[in-house]
């Protein structure tokens, strides 16, 4: 597929318009072994709380979807909350964040096919519980793709992804300046959401200087969080959700993948310094029949800033070769910026819920009750998982 | 050539053969100080890490072909945080990604030997260093400039 930045390609029969989002919750949000519950109770206390917010049984719900090997089987939970017929069981494939629109993808697909009719999406993740996704494995000896990177000290997901980043610097002549635009901007929106984790601790250019290097070119900033806690959000048919609690966020579009030999083993992907949404972005704009400056409001998941800017690239909000002069505070702020971006503090300043806390903020947006509201928002984007293998993304329209 | 000196302290993971055998060549060919990488014996495509199909043509057969060592930096970083014990008094050290011009430019990882400090051009170039690990039985390949 080889596609303009930005340029949607023709998709016929579409789940485009069908469903919505009609529940979201979240169980508080914790640093890392802060969580006074465990990991489980958190998801069903989440799920419980989407379904009171979608004003449904939670029993009713009957589908659920998630990612990234979520410990929490549907088996598990349906079992706990009393589920009377469960119809979906789904998890979508790949590691990291890679599939929080993803999963929203597969649950949208059951409801069109008739397979469900309430689907859940949900992520608990206690990092503090289960062991930290930052740290390098503790194994005696690696075999496979693991041998021909970790003996040399590249094991963590901020070192598996710098290289990528440094090399898209590299190409485009890019500073550090649009990595720490986008970590201020995350740390901006923080400040006016009580659920952050970083609420009321601000972050000021100086300080993101003087941070120290995780990797370079990731300062401490430029990471994300380590977190406990959990969060849901319940789809349904457009049909049925006319006549719940709250105003529909309509899928205007959901897609998902890998551009061509993304997973090649020891950094041998063809096209090297990417986010990976380069096909995944022409599938989602020909779904939603809609263009990037249409985008009122998007949430870019933040493994690390750095994929964060090469996703913006490759979803049609600048060249790559403008890179320096849009990614700016300004841009992305919510009262004012071009692109607000990130809205609640996301991955790297409300709390890193795998992604799934993009979503019900993309949600809060078209329903205008976000705490950094875009004024008037309708159409609200989310880009799941940048330099992973697959990515997904989402578009919600109120 | 080779280095009995590591560039990074012991108690990291340990590289082993694969167990379904897809790699062992590269390791037998590591502990001979040669450097090899796969090729398919019906269309020549070089690739990089061994896989069991071509990925250019769909063949099975696939062979080692020894490469000369030299190549091109094509990415690095430089890791001031350990995420391993092992590493702790470690950083900062130096990773890179090479491309082997005259093997298809695949690329592989491994350290730049030398200062961590020191300035890194991408398109520098740099051969192939044998980091023999002889008590466990392994050899590392790393890089150095030339």
């Amino acid at each position: 597929m080889f596609m303009e930045r930005g340029q949607g390609v023709r998709l016929m029969n579409t789940i485009k318009d069908k469903v919505a989002i009609v529940g979201i919750a979240e169980s508080p949000y914790y640093k890392r072994g802060a969580a006074p519950i465990s990991e489980i109770q958190m998801t069903l206390q989440a799920i419980i709380a989407a379904a009171e917010d979608a004003g449904i049984d939670v029993r009713d719900i009957d589908g659920f979807a998630s990612y990234s090997n979520d410990r929490n089987d549907p088996a598990r939970l349906s079992t706990a909350l009393g589920t009377r017929d469960l119809s979906f069981s789904n998890m979508f494939w790949g590691g990291g964040g890679g599939g929080g629109s993803g999963a929203v993808a597969n649950a949208s697909a059951a409801l069109v096919a008739g397979y469900s009719k309430y689907v859940v999406v949900y992520r608990g993740l206690a990092q503090g519980q289960f062991g930290r996704f930052g740290q390098g494995s503790r194994a005696p000896a690696v075999t496979g793709g693991a041998a021909l990177t970790q003996p040399y000290g590249l094991m963590s997901p901020a070192q598996s992804f710098a290289m990528r980043v440094r090399r898209f610097m590299h190409d485009h002549h890019i500073s550090q300046e649009p990595q720490k635009a986008i970590a201020l901007a995350s740390y901006h929106h923080a400040q006016t959401n009580p659920r952050a984790v970083m609420y009321g601790r601000p972050l000021t250019p100086e300080d993101y200087d003087n941070s120290r290097w995780i990797v370079e070119p990731f300062h401490l900033f430029d990471c994300c969080m380590e977190n406990d806690g959990a969060a849901a959000v319940v789809l349904t048919t457009a049909e049925r959700a006319r006549d719940l609690r709250h105003r529909p966020a309509y899928v205007m579009a959901a897609s998902q993948g890998s551009d061509y030999r993304q997973a090649a083993g020891a950094h041998n992907a063809p096209d090297y310094g990417t986010s990976n949404f380069k096909t995944v972005a022409a599938r989602l704009y020909g779904m939603a029949e809609i263009e990037p400056k249409d985008v009122q409001v998007c949430q870019s998941y933040e493994n690390f800033t750095g994929g964060v800017m090469m996703s913006l690239v490759e979803h049609g909000f600048c060249d790559p070769d403008e890179t320096e002069e849009f990614m700016t505070l300004d841009n992305f702020r919510y009262d004012g910026g071009k692109l607000p971006l990130n809205t609640s503090g996301g991955n790297l300043a409300e709390c890193y819920m795998h992604g799934l806390e993009l979503i019900t903020e993309a949600v809060r947006q078209v329903r205008g009750t976000s705490t950094a509201q875009v004024p008037g928002a309708t159409i609200s984007m989310v880009c799941s998982g940048p330099m992973v293998q697959p990515v997904s993304d989402l578009i919600l329209r109120g | 050539m080779p280095t009995d000196t590591a560039y990074l302290p012991t108690g990291l993971p340990q590289p082993a053969a694969s167990t379904d055998g897809l790699d062992t060549e590269f390791w037998e060919a590591a502990r001979r100080h040669e450097l090899v990488v796969q090729r398919c014996t019906a269309c020549n495509a070089f690739q990089w890490g061994p896989e069991w199909l071509c990925n250019a043509c769909h063949s099975f057969d696939l062979g080692w072909h020894q490469v000369s060592g030299r190549g091109r930096i094509f990415s690095w970083e430089r890791v001031w945080h350990p995420v391993h014990p092992a590493l702790k008094d470690a950083c900062p050290y130096m990773v890179v990604l090479v491309e082997l011009p005259d093997a298809g430019n695949v690329r592989m990882v491994g350290n730049l030997l030398g200062d961590a400090m020191e300035d890194v051009v991408i398109g520098g170039e740099v051969e192939a260093v044998f980091e023999d690990h002889q008590a466990d039985n392994f050899t590392l390949v790393q890089w150095r400039r030339i």
